[in-house]
């Protein structure tokens, strides 16, 4: 019979591991910024990967967002003829919440688990392994250039997710609700401040590491512990990259607001 | 340490999580010699390879590269010594977003100051060593899997390293190819003095290259010779490894029951 105690140490000691090892795995990142080979190239190829290719797609999320969040916020603020305010509420929600969040978890989606799957497939193939005997750090070769780009990409992309997402509840609101244009605009850039912006900020850069650093990580030892190099190995790390990636980004908004507000 | 061996192994074992893969491997390398290691799938051979790569590095025991510990090695005389092997794997672990010649030339893009044009010179000279020089801008997803080794194996040569490690180089290669590589192995050993170690379970490979033969059941080290000596082994288990012949059907049904039922069996 399971003695459930000993399966709660052993899931216990199966985190700590974890978050061990993830923070070596960090460490070992960083050291490569110091080792061969170079990163220019690698870094721009990752935010071609992780940057450019996920506009679409964080750009239809933003629209849709803005738009709803206007559709919303108007018919709410009508009821206390307060809809003057419209500008302020998308703008705030989505500088300070919405863009950095939605930006992460698409980018989680779309390139954490492409990453997590494609090092995961380097690892069943035995490719970490050659790099390890060309002696080539495989940190500074896989983890670094994606982490790097990361730390590019999703600010800029959050920043776009902000503007695109404001245009969408721009055209709503006064486009088709009908709320005053400059009134929009004018309680928008009343409200949202420099602090709001540099929370908005700082959260996409701690989620820019969390997702690279997860996805990396969770590719880099698929299979490791098992003893067993597969498909299965590959998928199973590609999912839970992205399930601890998406929970630990929805964890570290709520510290970081905690923290800011 | 013999000066004639470059590799030392001693009481070496190994395990994954709690399981035990080797058990007490002792056997040596002599320099300049090719050194093949036999035995039936599972045996413990591509883990023993992994040892002696220094992609394993924890286990008890000793792997004495020229008389220094292997395990104690600090994460720079590991990188030194990495420098000095060359490795092809199974599947001939080439990256699969850069071409041929970027796979090949990468270790001196890396470790090299050499003009673009050098590396690209040497990468091509290592292609045309294993027969590839028309393909180096294909990418490894446009490669047959024998070329794929061959191509692996340009790669692990273009440092001219002292030992080359090569796992399983005739597994899934028509006869043909695999006696190319065959051939190309035993080329380097003569022209270039390199010592080399090659895992395998193909007998006609292993006799025709080898000139020490190290064979393993359930990891453990049954025999190491010569070829003749290893041909002429009492060891029952080597002569069935080398006469091809099935280990008993009942053998099979017992522990395929075993595991099905576990102490239920044993108390039936």
């Amino acid at each position: 019979m399971v003695n459930p105690v000993r399966s709660l140490g052993a899931y216990a000691l199966r985190q700590v591991y974890f978050v061990g090892r993830l923070g070596m795995f960090f460490l070992y990142t960083l050291r490569g910024f110091f080792r061969p080979p170079g990163k220019f190239w690698p870094t721009v190829k990752q935010i071609q990967f992780i940057g450019t290719k996920s506009l679409a797609v964080i750009g239809f999320t933003a629209a849709f967002t803005g738009m709803v969040l206007a559709l919303q916020g108007y018919h709410t603020l009508a009821r206390f003829g307060a809809e003057g305010w419209l500008g302020s509420a998308v703008g705030l929600s989505l500088v300070r919440e919405l863009g950095p969040v939605l930006s992460a978890l698409m980018v989680t989606g779309r390139a954490g688990s492409a990453m997590a799957a494609e090092i995961g497939i380097m690892r069943i193939e035995e490719q970490i392994d050659a790099l390890e005997c060309m002696a080539i750090d495989p940190y500074s070769y896989l983890s670094l250039p994606r982490l790097l780009a990361s730390l590019i990409s999703l600010p800029l992309l959050t920043g776009f997710c902000d503007a695109v997402g404001i245009l969408g509840g721009y055209i709503i609101g006064v486009g088709l609700l009908h709320a005053n244009g400059g009134a929009f605009w004018s309680s928008l850039s009343s409200s949202v401040d420099w602090g709001d912006l540099r929370m908005g900020l700082i959260k996409s850069v701690c989620f820019s590491v969390l997702i690279a650093l997860i996805s990396v990580y969770k590719g880099f030892y698929a299979g490791v512990d098992e003893g067993a190099f597969g498909p299965e190995q590959v998928g199973r790390a590609t999912t839970s990259a992205v399930v601890i990636a998406s929970i630990a980004v929805l964890i570290s908004d709520y510290v970081i607001t905690s923290i800011m507000l | 340490m013999s000066s004639e061996n470059i590799i030392e192994i001693s009481g070496l074992q190994s395990f994954y999580n709690s399981r035990q893969v080797l058990y007490d491997i002792t056997f040596s390398i002599p320099v300049s010699r090719v050194t093949v290691i036999m035995g039936i799938s599972g045996c413990g051979k591509t883990t023993l390879f992994r040892h002696l790569s220094g992609l394993k590095r924890t286990a008890p025991g000793q792997i004495s590269i020229d008389g220094r510990d292997l395990g104690s090695f600090s994460e720079e005389n590991l990188m030194a010594y990495r420098r000095r092997i060359g490795v092809l794997f199974q599947s001939g672990a080439l990256f699969n977003s850069l071409s041929l010649a970027e796979n090949i030339g990468m270790p001196l893009n890396v470790h090299t100051d050499l003009a673009p044009e050098t590396i690209r010179i040497m990468t091509l000279m290592k292609l045309n060593m294993v027969g590839l020089s028309d393909f180096s801008d294909f990418m490894p997803s446009q490669l047959s899997g024998g070329m794929k080794k061959r191509a692996g194996l340009a790669r692990a040569l273009i440092m001219d390293p002292e030992i080359l490690f090569v796992d399983e180089p005739s597994s899934g290669l028509d006869p043909i190819t695999a006696a190319g590589l065959d051939r190309l192995i035993l080329s380097l050993q003569k022209t270039g003095g390199m010592t080399i170690v090659v895992v395998t379970h193909e007998l006609e490979s292993a006799f025709k290259i080898a000139d020490r033969i190290v064979v393993m059941d359930e990891g453990r080290v049954l025999a190491a010779g010569a070829p003749d000596e290893i041909k002429k082994s009492s060891n029952p288990r080597v002569q069935q490894f080398l006469s091809r012949e099935a280990d008993p059907y009942k053998m099979h049904m017992e522990s395929y029951h075993q595991r099905l039922l576990g102490e239920q069996w044993r108390s039936q």
